[in-house]
């Protein structure tokens, strides 16, 4: 049904999403726990800058970042004099591109989670001696345990419907910058409607699985927490 | 409610939309992003108060559109066969009429194209290659045949990344993330990718003729301002533009 491109690109998102989701959880955290507990100033244009994503438009940030990643581009020249070589048109550099993209998805969720647990717990374990880590990963992550899976959903969901960032930056490489949003776009183009309903029809389900996941998921918390 | 007066004025100003009394919209394949810009302007001049609004993007991508219902009053395509398509399927409203034919050529913003071959392109200091996408893109498919006639494909392919129109290709190359790309000849000439690197015109016996077309779309059927433009195209001022930005015209020898 599904023709071979079409698995490869499924495949692809799927490996994109999956590894965006695992690096956000490592980067995302910190962040989430900072801008949850810090009395910095500093924490409102964090903030600010984590949530841009949120709203710049996805061809800004794909504009930059084709520039930054270029030849000309300070992480192009870091790259470059790493032999790294170029980021753009390839796997790497989407995961990084998508890391930045779906950090909103990871860190709000999280800071959300971690402000409700709140001080007091944090004290409990405080005066039973635990270190401040030693708290954070007996105390704070298992109580902010819905808190994290949300947002590893939400993170893993928003990289998969990632579009005009990868269009802007992927150059359509198959089985490396070719996802499955980019794949429908193009079956459109090349008037190939019965592959785009296909494809287009196993992202609608999977969307919708990954929602009603999440709301089934939210009371059952509710009520435990 | 004190907030109800407010929004509500807002959303009506939001709402309006300004009427123009002669107004079109073209949507033109990209590779005419800078000669059809100079032709409007210079319809412009010759037309007055006269509004011709231009959206450039992928030939494929206009033609699903028109179908839907777009909002296009002309559509000039990259390749005459999508225009022929959309005449067949009564989305028309005049005859195709073939206005230009293209030319393909390698273009670097970082090296010197003029002395390139596509058998150059085999060379490792390049790493990357931009093309059009040669599944929908005109200017991809022949540039796909243009490396499969020389016997390139094979070598060049992993090297090939996709731009989802030709303009798109040429930024990959104009940004230096493709060292080298396969663009139009139309986009090689504009004064924004001239300025560097040069370019080598692609023999164009090693591809399908680039033949080009434009209709006018059903719904500016007895638009007199649409009737206008597409005369215009054929006009001395227009062909002149298009002549200058490498388009072979119809009625004129090609292979110069």
């Amino acid at each position: 049904m599904l023709t071979d491109s079409d698995l490869q690109a499924i495949w692809l998102t799927v490996r994109l999403a999956g590894l965006v989701t695992l690096i956000l959880l490592v980067v995302g955290t910190p962040i989430a726990w900072w801008l949850a507990r810090t009395p910095s100033r500093w924490k409102g244009p964090i903030g600010a800058v984590v949530a841009l994503p949120l709203v710049l438009p996805p061809s800004v940030l794909g504009f930059y970042l084709l520039l930054a990643m270029g030849p000309s581009g300070p992480v192009g020249q870091l790259t470059q004099a790493l032999n790294l070589g170029l980021l753009p048109f390839t796997f790497g550099g989407l995961v990084i591109a998508s890391v930045f993209y779906s950090l909103p998805f990871m860190v709000q969720p999280l800071q959300t989670a971690f402000e409700a647990v709140g001080d007091r717990p944090l004290e409990v374990a405080a005066t039973l001696r635990a270190s401040p880590l030693d708290a954070f990963f007996t105390v704070a992550v298992p109580l902010a345990a819905p808190g994290f899976l949300t947002a590893a959903i939400l993170t893993f969901a928003h990289t998969v419907g990632e579009f005009g960032v990868v269009l802007m930056m992927g150059g359509n490489l198959p089985g490396i910058t070719r996802v499955a949003s980019v794949q429908i776009y193009d079956h459109v183009e090349a008037l190939e409607y019965m592959q785009a309903h296909r494809l287009s029809a196993v992202m609608l389900v999977f969307s919708f699985v990954v929602l009603l996941a999440l709301y089934a998921w939210r009371p059952q918390a509710r009520k435990g927490g | 409610m004190p907030f109800f007066r407010p929004l509500l004025l807002i959303g009506a100003l939001l709402v309006a939309v300004s009427a123009h009394a002669g107004k079109i919209t073209v949507a033109a394949a990209a590779d005419l992003k800078f000669a059809m810009d100079e032709i409007v302007a210079r319809f412009r001049q010759a037309h007055g108060a006269d509004q011709v609004e231009v959206v450039y993007g992928s030939s494929g991508k206009f033609h699903t559109q028109i179908q839907q219902g777009a909002p296009y009053d002309l559509y000039f395509s990259a390749d005459i066969a999508f225009a022929r398509a959309l005449a067949k399927a009564g989305f028309t409203a005049s005859e195709v009429k073939p206005y230009a034919v293209g030319r393909i050529v390698l273009w670097s913003a970082t090296m010197d194209a003029r002395q390139m071959t596509l058998a150059g392109l085999t060379d490792a200091t390049i790493a990357r290659v931009a093309i059009a996408n040669p599944k929908h893109a005109p200017y991809g498919k022949r540039a796909e045949e243009a490396l499969r006639a020389s016997g390139l494909w094979e070598k060049v392919e992993p090297k090939l990344v996709y731009g989802e129109n030709i303009a798109h290709a040429a930024q990959f190359v104009q940004t230096g993330n493709a060292q080298v790309g396969i663009i139009a000849l139309a986009l090689a000439l504009s004064p924004e990718l001239a300025s560097k690197g040069g370019y080598w015109l692609i023999p164009d016996h090693l591809h399908q003729p680039l033949e080009q077309g434009f209709v006018i779309t059903r719904r500016a059927q007895g638009n007199a301002l649409a009737q206008r433009f597409a005369d215009y195209m054929g006009s001395p001022a227009a062909r002149a533009v298009m002549t200058r930005y490498g388009f072979v015209l119809p009625g004129e020898a090609v292979g110069k």
